[in-house]
């Protein structure tokens, strides 16, 4: 009897082959970063028409407050992941090309990355800083 | 022979039903918000920065293509937010009939205005 070239089980080399090679997850997630994101933009505008045209002291004043600065947190990481989810379908369905669509996925996938960290570096700032 | 065949829908002549042209709308809002959300880093980076940041970020968005831009970012947001339960509803098996979608169609663009409206209503008046 020879000897098999591949030792894994069929449903092992099937797992994770779904659709875009990773099954529901993307559709998952962006209904998952959705849900979460309802109440928090509502919140976000309705703070953002309270605060009004507050100065720099009575606006840090209110991101240093423990809730606030958790719940934007929370708003940037649930953000920028759904807004990434969304571009890479739009790209998907319109850049055609494996290297211009490619490039455009890495560059939306990382700027997403960047400027939630930019964000969320701010927050902190002023959250733990003087 | 498969040359001249009629192609459906041909989109220079056929006349997208409502479903039709709020899909394409959430896209484009949803790529409208994803630009936004430039300003919100913007302006956390600013309020980050210190006092003169922060005042310079406040006339900037506070100008006139400032608050043009704004309003802009804001019907998005309340359109993309509201079409976006309509797609969750639909997600869940739920309101697929014609006329419920036509009805929740009008519904989603009715209540983005609306909203839209009196957050500016409400801003103008906390000032």
């Amino acid at each position: 009897m020879s000897v098999p070239s591949d030792f894994r089980t069929p449903i092992a080399r099937a797992r994770g082959l779904g659709s875009a090679k990773d099954g529901t997850r993307h559709w998952w997630m962006q209904r998952l970063t959705a849900i979460a994101l309802l109440p928090l933009t509502v919140w976000l505008v309705a703070s953002l028409i309270a605060i009004g045209a507050a100065d720099h002291a009575q606006t840090v004043r209110w991101i240093r407050s423990p809730a606030v600065s958790i719940a934007l947190l929370l708003t940037i990481a649930a953000l920028f992941h759904h807004a990434q989810l969304g571009l890479q379908v739009v790209i998907e369905d319109y850049v055609h090309g494996e290297g211009k669509k490619l490039t455009a996925l890495i560059a939306v996938k990382l700027l997403a990355i960047a400027l939630a960290a930019t964000a969320a570096f701010s927050v902190l700032r002023i959250a733990f800083g003087g | 022979m498969a040359r001249n065949r009629p192609l459906s829908p041909h989109l220079q002549v056929y006349r997208l039903p409502l479903s039709a042209l709020m899909s394409i709308s959430h896209r484009a809002t949803g790529m409208l918000l994803a630009a936004g959300s430039l300003v919100l880093v913007y302006w956390l980076a600013a309020a980050a920065s210190g006092p003169d940041a922060f005042a310079a970020a406040q006339a900037l968005l506070g100008s006139l293509p400032g608050r043009a831009l704004l309003l802009v970012f804001t019907f998005s947001l309340f359109y993309h937010l509201g079409n976006g339960i309509r797609h969750l509803f639909w997600d869940a098996g739920l309101g697929f009939e014609l006329r419920t979608a036509h009805v929740s169609g009008v519904a989603v663009i009715v209540a983005a205005v609306v909203l839209t409206l009196a957050a500016w209503a409400l801003g103008y008046a906390m000032r």
